[in-house]
């Protein structure tokens, strides 16, 4: 079953085509990794996705409704002056949740990625990697059916993006929202999508599309099995493709 | 030692200049009522310092009532601004003018329309003028450094018009309001000594005042400790708003 749909979709910005055409059809539950070189449309066609944009031509269908969207970006972009509880519980606020309720509900988020005792913390007092769960905190507190993920780990070393990359997959097996994430990373794409889209340079098109072998979420040691290998391989091999083409 | 020499080093400037003025006043015989010696000068400061503070504490009053007006107008309409476009356009244009029109040049036309009875109220109103600008244009730029990705959740959220400028716009402008408050209180002091100028004798009997009337008397040393008194109060003031804006900061951020 589709939950939300890009077709033959191109969006053109003032300094040129910067996306497609480009389809792309997304199931319930799913996770996909859109990679890509930079400037290729990636965080373009998330936006679009996410209904922040619309198209200059082709379709965009999206099945969830208001607040059943969640946007996560590559800052934490959390609000300086609210605590990581407030940060959490802006969604349920804004589309009128009590707040009281608001505030449960995003305590219990913020314990789903592990910050439970930091609640009253500043943005200013967490570190890079906090922050980014606060951010993933808020991104849940909805319980979405649809999550963007906007290179969400970029910014972070490599032990901590490890570790938040088990965190969504754990928190996709407890929720179930399709996800679908941008990365520049291939072993990433291939570690956390059951699928990995792989654009053109922009205006960017669709250069591959790949199956993952194995379970969700990954069981330990899967980026050493040779499954995991053949999959970065072919992913790869179609980005570089994609390059000179 | 670095640390002290950085903090010991302009006062030792202050006191070379104040010195070399003292030595160069009794050397050279320098008539006292043109520049008389800063010994001469702590004197005047001394024996008139009752009239001086309370000259002080009048035009001070006058700027802090100024100042809240203007931040009250001024806020007001940057959100008014920020709401609408077509405000925008509307408004900008007049508070350039503002801006730009110099405050003595309006100053006598203010003090038509207070009346001879009320010339503080003019004074205020002048104040208010020059205090207004950069707490304004703070605002207008505050209200529009959000940022951008969380304005998009905002919009993602569902968020009404209202709520993006109380629950974001707003905050998002603390730092840019505290910043143009400490302007606009600087310029509010300056504006209410200019306005007392403006007036003239017949005005309200702040720290400008002392100077004129200390000058009408050739009283060269009241009127150079007159202008100290100005100096001291300016300092005080935007050490005092520096510390606030340092605090007001520290409460957004959280430490």
């Amino acid at each position: 079953m589709s939950l939300a749909a890009l077709r033959a979709v191109e969006v053109d910005y003032a300094r040129g085509p910067a996306l497609g055409p480009f389809t792309l059809e997304l199931a319930v539950g799913e996770i996909v990794a859109l990679v890509g070189p930079s400037g290729c449309g990636k965080s373009t066609a998330l936006r679009l996705l996410a209904g922040l944009e619309a198209p200059s031509r082709g379709q965009v269908l999206r099945d969830p409704g208001r607040g059943e969207t969640a946007v996560v970006f590559q800052a934490p972009t959390l609000a300086p002056w609210l605590s990581a509880r407030a940060n959490a519980a802006l969604p349920l606020e804004l589309a009128g949740t009590g707040r009281e309720e608001a505030r449960r509900r995003a305590g219990q988020a913020l314990a789903r990625v592990g910050l439970a005792g930091a609640e009253e913390a500043r943005p200013a007092q967490l570190s890079g990697g906090m922050a980014m769960r606060v951010s993933l905190a808020r991104a849940l507190v909805t319980e979405p059916k649809l999550l963007l993920l906007d290179e969400p780990f970029s910014a972070l070393d490599e032990i901590t993006r490890r570790a938040l990359a088990d965190d969504v997959l754990r928190l996709w097996q407890a929720l179930q929202p399709a996800i679908v994430f941008v990365t520049h990373n291939v072993e990433e794409a291939v570690y956390m999508a059951s699928r990995v889209v792989v654009m053109t340079p922009g205006p960017g098109r669709l250069a591959g599309d790949f199956a993952v072998e194995g379970a969700l979420p990954r069981p330990a040691g899967f980026r050493t099995t040779p499954e995991f290998r053949r999959s970065v391989e072919a992913v790869s091999h179609a980005l570089a493709a994609g390059m000179a083409a | 030692m670095r640390r002290a020499l950085e903090i010991a080093a302009p006062w030792a400037l202050i006191a070379l200049l104040i010195g070399g003025w003292e030595i160069a006043c009794r050397a050279l015989q320098v008539p006292p009522y043109l520049l008389p010696p800063p010994s001469r000068v702590a004197e005047a400061l001394v024996a008139n310092l009752p009239a001086l503070l309370s000259a002080a504490w009048r035009t001070l009053t006058v700027a802090i009532v100024a100042l809240v007006i203007a931040s009250l107008i001024a806020q007001a309409l940057a959100v008014l601004v920020a709401l609408s476009p077509i405000l925008d356009r509307t408004i900008r244009p007049l508070a350039s003018v503002i801006q730009v029109t110099p405050v003595v040049a309006i100053a006598p036309l203010f003090l038509i329309w207070a009346g001879i009875d009320h010339p503080e109220r003019a004074l205020v109103a002048l104040a208010v003028v020059v205090a207004f600008f950069p707490i304004f244009s703070g605002a207008v730029a505050g209200l529009k450094s959000a940022d951008r990705d969380l304005e998009r959740l905002f919009v993602l959220y569902g968020a009404s018009r209202w709520q993006t400028v109380s629950r974001l716009r707003l905050p998002s402008a603390v730092p840019f309001l505290l910043e143009g408050h400490k302007v606009g209180a600087g310029l509010a002091i300056i504006g209410a000594v200019v306005a007392e100028f403006g007036a003239g004798s017949g005005g309200v009997r702040g720290l400008a005042w002392q100077i004129l009337d200390a000058g009408n008397k050739l009283q060269t040393d009241r009127m150079i400790a007159a202008l100290a008194a100005l100096g001291i109060m300016g300092v005080a003031l935007h050490g005092l708003l520096g510390l606030a804006e340092q605090a007001g900061l520290r409460w957004w951020r959280g430490g």
